[in-house]
């Protein structure tokens, strides 16, 4: 019976430093922002002195915050972005590389060269190539080397088009994901099942739309669901390429939970903002989730 | 009747214009990259001006500049250090804890699993403002420790899934000799238990090191003094100094964009693996 508890005990230590950090690290944090959400508080004022507003913080959000909506709209629109255009280029490159091709590992490895780079680096790098020095920077050349001046312009300055540039460049470093996931999930299908359709009679375009499309079908779900997770989400990129001087047009949700504790210190404001936006994403994967399950049955 | 020789032309085309398709977005992929360290070899005064990939003349000095005038160096060391430190963290931490949830009974087991794999799920969008506050009170903020603990509880979920998917798998029959030959539980799990998994280890290494070489925001608030801020915070402060001196900027982001490419081409194996197991638990 000692013998047993000692062993137990022993089990324990096993786990300890683990859930030590958890819950530091984790629990604390995750139960101070749900409290936190309901006060009024600067960060200097010591805790117990912070005020409790109630619901005041998330009434503040939903009705008298035109930037936090301008935000959601933004971190959509680029989501919808790359839902589509990321992940059609994505789904197409895994399909062409998905047979007996040359280099099919070189291209692999490059697709996948954005993705492991900084928001960071991808972003300052960027903003480089494509809006820093008015006519002489590499885009804006080439367009006047194509011969189309006209096109010239400051990308990211100009609020008309800079929240699509950020949406492109934002696809270009998370497209080799996509592509991964997608050349796993195709290199599954049984090959047999193309030859069987061949025979039948099949063109390529029949068994791409009879065969590939819905054998991928819990595939394409899941890269939705980590699109749409991940692009909501993503902020770093945005610093990087616009830089210190962040406008409403290109501010997405967490950028402004940022501001609201570093610019105007109102830490349980953005607690709140962190909540609802966190509400948010938790509804749109389990939505997106209910539905894999839907098709997958069907 | 189509002839053979339609057939084979046919595929031909369709062989050359795939081919075309996937060199196009390759290039898409590298010439942005290849621009950033041909710019960071050039002069202030050529940079606008020579557009081609391969300067005239290789301006290393402005790595040389970078590294001491813009105090890379030192914010070199720190991304070196940070990534290490939390990597070996992580390795030890949720290696210990897999085991015990894969081979270990004890009271309250699956709860505490259960919890792990629900953080996983659980996004929090605004941890960082409470981590900020936590650190602050623990006297930790501003402190290297306290960035390497954060960052540790960062990667530890996803390890521990990978790790205990692993020895969930793992034969007994080695353990158990262990244990006959009189190897204590811990002794199991460093001799018998960690070699053997040393395929996943290798993607929960690489791919906890990519994720703290280049995180951001909890270094961004964690740190006020640039002694101690690693490379991705440094080059925003980097950026602000040297804002119209183009050439060293890009010198700064190729040492801190190159580490983790050719850490990716080494292990780009696991890499691979990892992404396509990782997409399995979301």
């Amino acid at each position: 019976m000692k013998t047993d508890i000692k062993s137990t005990l022993e089990n324990y230590i096993f786990v300890l430093p683990a859930v030590v950090i958890f819950s530091v690290f984790y629990i604390i944090p995750f139960i101070a922002v749900f409290m936190l959400g309901f006060y009024e508080w600067d960060g200097i004022l010591a805790l117990k002195d912070a005020m409790f507003i109630g619901l005041a913080n998330f009434k503040e959000i939903f009705f008298q915050d035109p930037s936090w909506w301008q935000a959601m709209w933004n971190a959509t629109y680029i989501t919808l972005i790359a839902l589509t255009l990321q992940n059609i280029v994505a789904f197409l490159l895994a399909w062409a590389c998905d047979r007996e091709i040359r280099c099919k590992n070189f291209y692999r490895v490059v697709f996948f060269i954005p993705p492991v780079l900084s928001e960071m680096v991808v972003g300052m790098a960027w903003r480089f190539i494509i809006n820093d020095v008015d006519g002489a920077n590499l885009v804006n050349r080439m367009l006047i080397s194509i011969g189309l001046p006209q096109l010239v312009h400051s990308w990211l300055s100009d609020p008309k088009t800079a929240l699509t540039t950020v949406a492109v460049v934002h696809c270009w470093k998370g497209f080799g994901w996509g592509f991964l996931i997608f050349l796993a999930g195709l290199q599954t299908i049984p090959r047999e099942l193309y030859e069987a359709a061949r025979v039948d009679g099949a063109n390529a375009w029949h068994s791409f739309k009879n065969i590939t499309i819905p054998m991928m079908l819990p595939v394409i779900v899941l890269v939705a669901i980590l699109t749409v997770l991940g692009t909501m989400q993503a902020f770093v990129l945005i610093i990087g390429l616009v830089g210190g001087e962040l406008a409403g047009h290109t501010s997405v949700p967490v950028l402004r939970i940022l501001a609201s504790m570093r610019g105007s210190s109102r830490f349980g404001y953005a607690c709140a903002q962190g909540i609802s936006f966190g509400m948010v994403l938790v509804i749109i994967s389990f939505i997106q989730y209910r539905f894999s399950k839907h098709t997958r049955q069907a | 009747m189509k002839t053979g020789a339609y057939y084979k032309i046919k595929k031909i085309a369709i062989n050359t214009l795939i081919h075309l398709f996937l060199i196009s977005v390759a290039i898409t992929c590298l010439y942005p990259l290849l621009w950033m360290i041909s710019s960071s070899l050039k002069t202030q005064e050529t940079i606008f001006r020579d557009i081609s990939l391969f300067p005239h003349q290789f301006h290393f000095e402005n790595y040389v500049l970078a590294w001491q005038e813009g105090g890379f160096g030192r914010n070199f060391l720190n991304s070196i250090i940070y990534t290490t430190s939390v990597v070996v963290g992580i390795v030890i931490v949720s290696s210990l804890a897999a085991y015990a949830f894969s081979r270990l009974t004890f009271p309250g087991r699956n709860v505490l699993f259960i919890m792990f794999m629900a953080a996983m799920m659980i996004p929090i969008p605004g941890s960082f403002v409470a981590l900020y506050l936590l650190l602050n009170k623990l006297h930790l903020r501003n402190t290297p420790v306290g960035y390497i603990l954060c960052m540790i509880n960062v990667g530890l979920s996803t390890s521990i899934f990978l790790l205990k998917t692993f020895f969930d798998k793992m034969p007994k029959e080695l353990e158990d000799a262990a244990r006959i030959d009189g190897c204590s539980k811990l002794g199991i799990w460093r001799h018998v238990a960690l070699p053997l998994a040393k395929p996943v280890l290798a993607v929960v290494v690489v791919f906890n090191a990519l994720n703290v070489w280049n995180e951001y925001v909890l270094a961004l608030i964690i740190f006020d003094s640039r002694n101690f801020m690693p490379l991705q915070v440094a080059l925003q402060t980097f950026q602000g100094e040297f804002i119209t001196r183009y050439p060293l900027l890009m010198a700064g982001l190729t040492i801190t964009a190159l580490p983790i490419i050719i850490v990716y081409l080494l292990m780009q194996k696991y890499i691979v693996k990892g992404v396509t197991q990782g997409a399995v638990v979301g």
